[in-house]
């Protein structure tokens, strides 16, 4: 075969492994990259959605800097994401602890655990409306809730759960950590039964006691683990939607605003889809941060 | 040699194909495609477009996407891709409107209307086309014209349990605001709720507001608030505020109503957990599918002064547009005009409880249908008036008479912030 020839042959290769992944490269460029781009050039706009464009530079983010109602969003969706952190992930790697261990209902457990974050945040929404329903009828309160605070003799703890700025937000952020725990907790005990047994008998051969084996085996060993979930939970709450929306329909006031419902107010109610976009750039920018932050202490502990 | 070929061919044939399915213009046919919202309408949209079939030949596909806030979305996406259906709503702000007839997307009814001495214009409410009618010298700067037909009217009014009012002594809903302020003190002494509505979707909130500030201070008022001449520090827009405070002091609301749907505002009046509501004629539909039994009558919100008519929101419920960019444009247009024929509208009105815009399809509906029907003489709406307020100024004003509901703010208070929101628009010539 002549030098001309070996060239055909590699052209064509060339050219048929560039057919080959054409499809998946335009895919990713029209439905990833374009959206992106065009995402970040309507942000130097102000557009109603249709009809004219209008170049607006930097003003959407100059507003945006100065904007209370969006700040106050992105501190609520942190205080969503901490009680996430801290109550869901705590209960999850507890009750994945449990269910580690040989006890009786081990499998009902696991079904049961996961039924959660299997449901549509629709359907959680619905269901909580009506555990939280503050109404009274013929003197009597609807949600299960205050029918259960009423019932068992503790009339004045019954409260307006959603209703009240004081512990809507809190609500709202447990209701989602109920939602969200089951996700932690498969995780977690795919992690703790990975963790070689031959560990924890060494431990006990050399006189550990179960905290001391908690605290030296299994922490260390589910590090890796906890890094992904803290990073799952953090990028998951932080985008909570749908379920704020079921709960609270447009928002008690602006008290349970977070980032994602100010995007969707500023598209739908107030047709601002370049000051929208902008939004989405900048809470883009911070979760691009955050994820970033976490990946560098993720690939930390994994050294340690 | 040979082995890359078939697959070379396979790939170039994949890109070719997908490049061949990309912008190739649409061809007239005997088809006509339809995207609507309204879950409770669409078997019988079926139904109607099977029967139209059968009657001409011409095949209407009827697509529903809800809800209503997806729907709208979609038909902005399809907008600015071109890929509008033949027939579709716009449920948006008429300045939306306007941008889309503006960008050739919505197809002028005019001639269609006025054609045989104005016979399809003629047999449709006129408030109901005024939703869709842009008159001479109109604000927007859309050339004068019909763009859409309704397929029936709304509106929204009080409603209220002749039971539960009956329970706290009540023997005729209230006819004024003091009235009702009364009857609702009444409902509380017996342990009943006296109000319910969907507040948690501020566009309720915004009609309700609306209709008494109409009734404080007159259009006219309102208007010039609009354009930025009277503050809404000013003493009647306080007073509008003031009514909200009232209704707080007085009990009557229902403790989570700024949180609730009107989905979940229906449910509760339908199970008579209060005794009266604020909502749509569409209402009727939903009552008869929850509680069959109950027993309610209709009213228009009782006015605080008689010096000022109190208008309630009305017109259009819902509206089709004709896509101007559609090979089967005609058949769009002759589709929609026997949609809205006098038996078309008896038919839906009937299968769905909703006023009909055909106005000779009249008579066929029920009595709570009818005491609605009769405040179509009496409605206004955003989409006719004027101009309207900007959206940001009217997302304050409502997010603020929520905080008034929960106690967090006073009504000078929240008047000072919507000002501050209105000066702030009006400084960046927004309008």
């Amino acid at each position: 075969m002549g030098l001309k020839a070996k060239n055909a042959v590699l052209t064509r290769d060339h050219i048929e492994n560039f057919l080959f992944v054409f499809p998946a490269v335009a895919i990713f460029c029209i439905f990833y990259i374009y959206p992106f781009y065009k995402m970040i050039n309507l942000s130097f706009f102000d557009w109603k959605g249709i009809g004219p464009m209008h170049f607006a530079g930097l003003a959407n983010y100059a507003e945006l800097m100065g904007d209370r109602l969006w700040w106050d969003s992105i501190g609520h969706a942190g205080y969503i994401t901490l009680i996430a952190l801290t109550f869901q992930n705590a209960l999850a790697f507890a009750l994945a602890l449990a269910c580690d261990r040989e006890i009786r209902l081990k499998r009902f457990y696991r079904a049961v655990f996961f039924i959660p974050p299997v449901l549509s945040e629709i359907v959680v929404g619905l269901v909580w409306n009506w555990i939280l329903n503050p109404q009274m009828q013929n003197n009597h309160p609807v949600g299960f809730l205050n029918h259960f605070l009423y019932a068992t003799g503790f009339p004045q703890l019954m409260h307006n759960w959603l209703g009240d700025p004081k512990t809507a937000l809190t609500t709202i952020a447990v209701v989602n950590a109920w939602k969200g725990f089951g996700w932690g907790f498969i995780m977690f005990l795919a992690g703790l039964q990975t963790i070689d047994k031959q560990l924890y008998e060494a431990a006990r051969v050399d006189g550990a006691g179960s905290w001391k084996t908690f605290c030296n085996v299994t922490i260390p060993m589910m590090l890796p683990v906890i890094l992904v979930v803290v990073i799952l939970t953090v990028l998951g709450c932080m985008q909570v939607f749908v379920l704020i929306l079921a709960l609270v329909s447009e928002g008690l006031v602006n008290h349970t605003d977070v980032p994602v419902t100010r995007i969707f107010s500023a598209m739908q109610n107030t047709n601002r889809f370049g000051y929208a976009c902008a939004e989405a750039v900048i809470f883009g920018a911070v979760l691009i941060a955050t994820s970033f932050i976490l990946k560098k202490l993720a690939d930390r502990a994994r050294q340690l | 040699m040979m082995r890359g070929r078939p697959s070379l061919a396979i790939c170039c044939a994949l890109v070719l194909t997908a490049l061949a399915g990309c912008g190739q213009p649409q061809k007239p046919s005997n088809k006509v495609l339809l995207w609507h919202w309204m879950t409770d309408r669409h078997d019988t949209l079926l139904q109607l477009a099977k029967q139209y079939g059968q009657e001409t030949g011409v095949e209407v596909t009827v697509q529903l996407f809800a809800p209503s806030e997806s729907y709208s979305q979609k038909v902005i996406a399809a907008a600015q891709a071109n890929i509008l259906p033949d027939i579709y709503g716009v449920l948006d702000k008429k300045s939306i409107v306007a941008d889309f007839v503006k960008a050739g997307l919505i197809a002028d009814l005019t001639g269609a209307m006025e054609a045989d001495g104005g016979q399809w214009k003629n047999s449709l409410f006129d408030k109901a086309l005024a939703d869709r009618r842009f008159d001479a010298g109109n604000i927007y700067g859309v050339k004068p014209g019909i763009y859409g037909a309704p397929i029936d009217v709304t509106n929204e009014q009080m409603l209220y349990n002749r039971k539960l009012l009956a329970k706290a002594g009540i023997a005729s809903p209230p006819q004024t605001w003091e009235e009702l302020i009364k009857d609702f003190q009444a409902l509380k002494r017996v342990g009943i709720t006296p109000f319910v509505s969907g507040w948690g979707e501020l566009w309720l909130l915004d009609c309700f507001a609306s209709n008494y500030a109409f009734n404080i201070m007159g259009e006219e008022k309102v208007f010039a608030t609009y354009r930025g001449e009277v503050k809404y520090t000013d003493p009647d827009w306080i007073r509008v505020f003031g009514l909200f405070a009232q209704l707080r002091d007085t009990g009557a609301l229902m403790e989570d109503i700024v949180t609730k749907g009107n989905k979940y505002a229906e449910q509760d009046f339908a199970l008579e957990r209060a005794a009266f509501s604020f909502n749509g004629s569409w209402c009727v539909n939903v009552y008869k599918d929850m509680n069959p039994n109950l027993d309610y009558g209709v009213i228009p919100p009782p006015p605080v002064t008689d010096v000022r008519p109190l208008k309630i929101w009305g017109g259009a419920g819902s509206s089709f547009v004709v896509n101007n960019q559609s090979p089967n444009k005609d058949k769009a247009i002759a589709f929609l005009k026997w949609l809205t024929a006098k038996d078309q509208q008896a038919f839906l009105a009937k299968a769905t409880n909703n006023l009909p815009a055909n106005h000779e399809a009249g008579g066929l509906v029920s009595k709570v249908l009818e005491d609605f029907a009769r405040g179509m003489d009496n409605s206004t709406h955003p989409s006719i008036w004027p101009l309207n307020e900007d959206p940001s100024v009217v997302e304050a004003f409502d997010k603020g008479i929520q905080d008034i509901i929960i106690g967090q703010k006073t009504p000078q208070q929240v008047a000072s912030a919507v000002q501050q929101v209105k000066d702030r628009q009006m400084s960046k010539g927004s309008r």
